[in-house]
């Protein structure tokens, strides 16, 4: 009658509790896997976003020659905030954490007062004094308050205008550095040239790319933005932040912007298409610059001093978590990474500016031909020199989104200016309120 | 059902302990569903709650401070939430309706005798079958605004570009595009089957009595697959609450737009939890949109159960 039977009710009970059991000890000792070979050969993971350049410069290669027991293995995610995401998730699991993970700086004030148990000082590790040839406060930064090192500096971001020589010619501008510098000291300055651009610019072509763009670089000229030196939330009424507000509003009621949103698709085919003139060039986004408009863009592009000649937009460092299966090799290779002859290499290679002095000194006189021979070293090594020692609050990276969302707002739903000041304010509170 | 019965009807006549295993052996069978479903389906909702009562942020996890309703009032305070909650039910409401009157239709038509019509089954099932992140982004890059494709159609008939992502109707028309064309194959397919249960005779004599295709459908076809129908909404209904993959990935941020302008409930959850890492504000909102869809559920079957009763 019944096609199949179980004789032995309790055999029944017991096979499908045993199958369960199967079922959830498999899922739950997946992902612990060793990376170690057979020979004493070491695998060190890295983790990482956006472009460090490490890879494209063949950093890792050069490494793997010196160390031949040792092989790297970079992962990476394009989007900070994706990245930041991931990483937090993975530190609150304990598990799936590289070697190496790197940090943006806009998060490292939230590490060193909330996470530093998570991540290894790297004193014990003999690197006590990583970061002693760095720009002070890049050092400062990632040291916690009971003086252990979190993290090894790498790049940092001092702040410099790029713009489209053939689109700035066509359009009657002046193409010469030096002019166009003295023409832009001010963003009053930037802003002015830019109505006298769209002027005569084609249709289409605006001046830079976005409101958010121009508002990120004017306020990473300036000391306090985000928060005061006692950690007080001052995003609401500090004068950096009400300046660049005001500025970017403009730049927007003028019809400056290619409203495009940053480091989204559309943006990233408009560096090909030429839908602008002008970008907030930090350094590292020459490396990015080249990504997107590829040969393209060679010889298109020129580099000026910004409005002001400084700032500071990005830079990061590299950190050992608590969880590290290599620490010691792990240390071995940030070590490496960060000295000054390497972050040299990176800047001439792909353009992050080094936060080590030596390396600083090193590439004064570097120039790029793929931006018509710009000396960017001079350039960069000037914005770098006038760069304030940033005062770095715990939620700097989430109060940037909120107001450069709130600017995306203004230039592409044409929201009132005001409107969307209260919403990046309701949605910085909806984000940290407690 | 059918279980249960044979294995009464043997038990019955053997010795009680064959009697007695032949009662339990049922529940054996069983026993692996309820022994995952405790493991990864109530523990977790029983865990939430727990989690939604405290104060729990990511970046500290060890730590939970107890906070009793607090999570919940405040969430019932935040304008937020209530966008989120009112951008739930416009985008499931514009991806919902349309996609189920249009399957019913398309069930319609492949009920009929057609060349190929194998290949046409198949082919509605195709989008269903697609990962929401590959559809997603395809159809991102069709909605993009100065190089998308849906623009440039617009622009050649002359009409201005469309903001896709920046607008409010706009984007969330585009979210609900993604869910319509993923999902119409599916419940045509189920629209279908449940019309094949319809006897054919009841066409015939239909047509016989002189009437037309369309009254045939309005007073055959769709009374018919009334309980078809009733399952569908109902699974509808619970997927657009919890609508979370297609806004998340059409411009990649759990923001759900720069104003919040199709951050569904899904979406406001994630945000809370895995951007703003606050865990146990996250985990009110999971139970919220829990007691939200047993009540969405409840209304479903009591609105199916009175036209029942009128019905007959």
């Amino acid at each position: 009658m019944r096609p199949f039977r179980v004789r032995n009710t309790a055999a029944a009970l017991g096979s499908t509790a045993l199958a369960a059991t199967l079922l959830l000890t498999g899922c739950g000792s997946g992902g612990s896997g060793s990376a170690d070979a057979a020979g004493g050969k070491v695998t060190l993971t890295v983790d990482l976003f956006g472009t460090f350049g490490f890879k494209e410069s063949g950093l890792y290669d050069e490494y793997m020659k010196l160390h031949p027991e040792i092989t790297v293995k970079q992962t990476d995610t394009q989007d900070e905030a994706q990245y930041w995401q991931a990483l937090q998730t993975k530190l609150a699991g304990g598990g799936g954490l590289a070697d190496v993970q790197g940090l943006e700086v806009g998060r490292v004030a939230s590490v060193v007062q909330k996470q530093a148990d998570k991540f290894t000082d790297l004193k014990t590790l003999g690197l006590g004094g990583v970061n002693d040839d760095l720009v002070p406060w890049k050092g400062a930064a990632v040291k916690t308050a009971d003086g252990r090192v979190l993290g090894a500096g790498t790049d940092i971001g001092p702040e410099a205008i790029c713009y489209r020589t053939d689109l700035f010619k066509a359009a009657g501008l002046p193409t010469d550095r030096t002019e166009l510098a003295a023409r832009w000291s001010t963003w009053q300055g930037y802003l002015d040239l830019g109505k006298q651009y769209a002027a005569k610019a084609e249709a289409g072509n605006a001046w830079t790319d976005s409101a958010a763009g121009m508002f990120t670089a004017e306020v990473g000229q300036q000391k306090i933005r985000y928060a005061d030196e006692s950690g007080k939330p001052v995003h609401d009424s500090s004068p950096a932040v009400k300046t660049a507000w005001a500025d970017a509003t403009r730049l927007v009621a003028d019809g400056l912007s290619a409203k495009l949103p940053q480091w989204t698709p559309e943006w990233n085919k408009a560096f090909t298409t030429g839908k602008f003139a002008t970008l907030s060039c930090p350094a590292w986004m020459i490396g990015y610059i080249k990504g997107q408009a590829a040969d393209a863009g060679s010889g298109k592009w020129d580099i000026a001093p910004g409005p002001g000649k400084t700032g500071n937009w990005g830079g990061s460092y590299l950190t050992v978590p608590k969880t590290a299966k290599h620490p010691k090799e792990a240390a071995e290779l940030i070590k490496w990474l960060t000295a000054k002859e390497q972050q040299a290499k990176l800047f001439t290679k792909q353009g992050s500016f080094p936060s080590s002095t030596g390396a600083q000194a090193a590439i004064k006189d570097t120039t790029d031909p793929y931006f018509n021979n710009a000396p960017i070293g001079l350039i960069f090594s000037e914005s770098a020199a006038n760069m304030p020692a940033q005062v770095l609050g715990t939620d700097d990276g989430v109060i940037t989104k909120a107001f450069t969302d709130a600017l995306g707002e203004v230039e592409r739903t044409a929201t009132a200016p005001q409107t969307a000041w209260q919403h990046a304010l309701d949605n910085i509170k909806k984000a940290n309120g407690s | 059902m059918a279980v249960s019965t044979s294995a009464r009807l043997p038990a019955a006549a053997t010795v009680p302990r064959r009697r007695r295993t032949g009662r339990l052996a049922p529940y054996g069978f069983v026993a692996p569903f309820f022994t995952l479903f405790a493991a990864f389906g109530l523990f977790p909702l029983l865990y939430t709650a727990y989690v939604s009562l405290h104060r729990v942020e990511l970046q500290t996890a060890d730590r939970m401070d107890w906070l009793g309703l607090q999570n919940y009032t405040r969430l019932l305070e935040d304008p937020f939430f209530w966008n989120a909650l009112r951008n739930t039910f416009t985008i499931g409401v514009l991806s919902t309706v349309p996609q189920l009157l249009m399957a019913l239709g398309l069930a319609h038509l492949l009920n009929y005798r057609l060349r190929g019509r194998t290949f046409f089954r198949v082919a509605m099932l195709m989008p269903y079958a697609t990962s929401v992140a590959a559809a997603t982004l395809v159809f991102a890059q069709l909605f993009g605004r100065d190089y998308g494709l849906i623009n440039w159609l617009l622009g050649s008939a002359g009409l201005g570009p469309v903001d896709w992502q920046a607008s409010t109707w706009a984007s969330q028309l585009g979210v609900s595009a993604i869910v319509t064309w993923r999902w119409t194959g599916y419940n045509a397919l189920i629209y279908l089957a449940g019309m094949q249960a319809v006897p054919g005779e009841l066409y015939e004599s239909a047509a016989v009595d002189g009437a037309s295709r369309w009254q045939q459908f309005r007073h055959i076809t769709v009374p018919g697959l009334r309980p078809t129908i009733v399952f569908t909404v109902v699974v509808s209904t619970i997927g657009a609450t919890q609508l979370f993959g297609e806004p998340l990935l059409y411009e990649g941020n759990a923001g759900g737009g720069i104003s919040h302008q199709y951050q569904t409930l899904g979406l406001y959850l994630y945000e809370q939890g895995w951007s703003f890492f606050h865990l146990g504000r996250a985990a009110a909102v999971a139970w919220v949109m829990f007691l939200l869809i047993v009540v969405l559920a409840l209304v479903n079957a009591a609105v199916a159960a009175r036209r029942n009763r009128t019905d007959r």
